[in-house]
């Protein structure tokens, strides 16, 4: 095991995977030059040549689509978005071209691509560039969704991703390149996509979630645990395909469930997981199931609103305690 | 049909006219086999589109159908230059570009039926063929959503160090969509062996070209500093010289190329659309398809030349009508897609995990 900041995972799940296969580029802006808007792909452009390391003009849609052509045509694209906040220019390739194209050719054009970037608030960015988008790419059959926690996570799914024949959007928290974490040394170290990671295990209740938020919810299971309370916490890793199993699993074995998620509540991940656990899993229940969530507004600016319209700890305790009938 | 009538009985050429005929064909370098044999193909295409028409009115086809008729010099034109290995890629008026690129006719038509005999198992239709073993790309829905597609496969072509070209058509009204301007700006500055063609028919669907555009369409490319040329669409010669021409430019590293190709269509935007009315005069149709047919301006040329005669014509066109006959009976006897046909195709790659919510049995 090596301890390494989740930027540096990201950084060695690329290198690893281009110096495997010559068919794996990179394009997006400021990755060549300037090392990455957020340093993931610091030195690649030294390693592997502006050919294969790309800045590309501020044109989301363009080389969205460009990558897309690339895999029609047998490359292995690796798009990224600065924020996906910015992937909004380009969301009619991901889905119209990329989550289709597959469909529309009966099989003819696999697409193996990823668009890969920041999601999610940062601190203080305001409406614009503060918004969990994995919402929008989950709704499209044909899409892969994957959103890593930890740097370990990081590395061995974006490898698994690079690898999948199917687009993949690739989902990073803004927050969390710096995080450090102990990453296994092996350089074929790959996380199959759909496997949920079960991050702390208890009995009494589970809270589920995905991305950034694994985080709050070990810390607010951190607190359950100084009053008795154990609970279960569950990170699907990725969202697209959905490790339904796992998700079934902690409902049995807790039957009281909060979801956790940074995004907004209406038809976001949440709801699709309470809709699953209840046709699924509702025998298994004591409680309804709670969704904590952002607050129902754009983000505001102002340091003071922009806490309270995210999730929090004690927004998570709260639900868990409402779950729990204390 | 107008296309099979000669304006003098016998055909053939008349007192000077064969020399003229001839030197057409000289000063673009054509052969005169070349020649019937775009005649040939602009034939085929157009009875295949009647076909279609004739399917899409008693509702064997469904949908949009958008017809090519009166543009035919565009596919046969353009891409029949082209070599094996060179791509095609395109918006969703693209039934003869297919065909003209190698897809087989019978297969076109039974996608346009929605059977399982069509290149995507009836699963894509009229706006959705693609044949990856001859490199036709597809067929895609967007308007100009095709454009930095084929910036991307220009790309790989690029990156392979190979020496293909792309032919990428569009409608005008694509050159003032944002995603036109990105891939015409990408394709310039990575130098991108990518020709980028406007079918200018002068209307997107019922909006004429130049009331909602500040510029002519051969001036667009302009700002990305790619060169840029207007070609009679109507005339295949004059198009399949220019594309010819254009192809070897490109192929030898000369970056991308821009081209207006002028042309018209004679029918509806689609088949559920007026041939004219509120935006486009009845006259003008009956003009342009009096005056530019593609199909007769070529056959007159030959006839000129003394390469055809009313017999040669008429066996041609028996031929045309066969081939297209022969699709909509291939596609009308094709099976409709299975069941469980609804289900393929929608991941390449299964993971652990689930995929599908819909909650349905699958049927495999």
């Amino acid at each position: 095991m090596a301890v390494m900041t989740y930027r540096e995972a990201l950084n060695q799940a690329l290198s690893e995977e281009m110096e495997r296969d010559p068919d794996v580029f990179l394009m997006g802006e400021e990755v060549a030059e300037y090392d990455g808007a957020y340093k993931v792909s610091k030195g690649l452009l030294d390693q592997f040549g502006a050919d294969r390391v790309v800045d590309s003009p501020i044109s989301e849609l363009g080389f969205t689509g460009l990558g897309v052509g690339a895999a029609m045509a047998g490359l292995r694209p690796v798009i990224e978005f600065m924020t996906f906040n910015f992937a909004f220019l380009a969301i009619d390739q991901v889905i119209n071209s990329a989550a289709k194209m597959y469909y529309m050719s009966a099989g003819q054009f696999p697409m193996p691509i990823v668009f890969r970037g920041p999601t999610g608030a940062a601190l203080q960015l305001s409406a614009q560039h503060s918004q969990a988008c994995e919402t929008y790419y989950t709704h499209a059959p044909g899409c892969k969704v994957v959103t890593p926690g930890t740097p370990a996570d990081a590395k061995g799914l974006l490898k698994a991703a690079i690898r999948d024949d199917d687009p993949v959007a690739f989902m990073e928290g803004e927050l969390l390149y710096n995080l450090k974490g102990e990453v296994p040394d092996d350089d074929d170290f790959v996380i199959p996509l759909g496997v949920a990671d079960l991050k702390r295990e208890g009995s009494d209740i589970s809270i589920i979630t995905h991305g950034k938020m694994i985080h709050m919810a070990l810390q607010a299971a951190a607190k359950l645990e100084k009053e008795g309370i154990q609970a279960d916490v569950l990170d699907l890793r990725t969202i697209r395909p959905l490790d339904v199993d796992a998700i079934l699993d902690t409902v049995a074995k807790t039957n009281r469930v909060v979801y956790v998620e940074e995004g907004w509540p209406y038809a976001g991940t949440g709801a699709q997981i309470v809709s699953l656990i209840q046709e699924e899993a509702f025998d298994h229940l004591d409680a309804p199931v709670l969704r904590v969530t952002q607050a129902d507004v754009p983000m505001p600016y102002a340091k003071n609103l922009e806490a309270l319209a995210k999730p929090s700890v004690d927004r998570v305790l709260d639900a868990c305690n409402r779950v729990l009938y204390r | 049909m107008a296309e099979t009538k000669t304006r003098n009985k016998n055909g053939g050429a008349k007192n000077g006219k064969k020399d003229a005929g001839a030197a057409i064909l000289k000063k673009h370098g054509i052969e005169e086999k070349l020649a019937l044999d775009l005649l040939r193909q602009m034939l085929l295409y157009r009875r295949f589109e009647e076909k279609a028409e004739e399917a899409y009115a008693i509702g064997k086809i469904g949908g949009f159908c958008h017809l090519h008729i009166g543009q035919e010099a565009g596919a046969a034109g353009c891409i029949k230059p082209l070599r094996e290995d060179d791509y095609v890629i395109t918006a969703y008026r693209e039934h003869t570009q297919a065909i003209a690129k190698g897809m087989a006719p019978n297969a076109v038509m039974a996608e346009l039926h929605g059977r399982v005999g069509g290149p995507s198992r009836g699963k894509g239709g009229s706006m959705h063929l693609y044949g990856a073993d001859v490199r036709f790309m597809g067929g895609h829905g967007i308007v100009g959503g095709q454009v930095p597609l084929a910036a991307g496969i220009a790309w790989k072509i690029k990156y392979k160090k190979e020496d293909s070209v792309v032919v990428c058509f569009m409608g005008d009204a694509a050159v003032n969509q944002g995603g036109f301007h990105e891939a015409l700006n990408m394709a310039a500055i990575w130098k991108l062996p990518a020709i980028f063609v406007v079918e200018n028919n002068e209307y997107g669907m019922g909006t004429a070209f130049s009331r909602v555009s500040a510029t002519p369409v051969v001036e667009r490319s302009l700002s990305y500093g790619i060169p840029a040329s207007s070609v009679n669409g109507q005339d295949v010669l004059e198009t399949y010289a220019a594309f010819r021409d254009l192809a070897e430019e490109v192929r030898q590293g000369g970056g991308p190329r821009f081209v207006d190709l002028q042309t018209y269509r004679f029918r509806g935007h689609s088949m559920s659309d007026p041939v004219s009315g509120t935006y486009r005069p009845t006259e003008e149709v009956e003009e342009r398809k009096q005056k530019h047919d593609p199909i007769t301006l070529l056959r007159d040329t030959l006839f000129d030349a003394g390469l055809l005669d009313q017999e040669g014509l008429e066996a041609m066109d028996l031929e045309a009508r066969r081939i297209a006959g022969e699709a909509a009976d291939y596609a009308d006897q094709s099976p409709v897609p299975d069941p469980e046909e609804l289900y393929n195709h929608v991941w390449a790659q299964e993971n652990h995990g689930r995929l599908f919510f819909d909650g349905r049995e699958r049927g495999h």
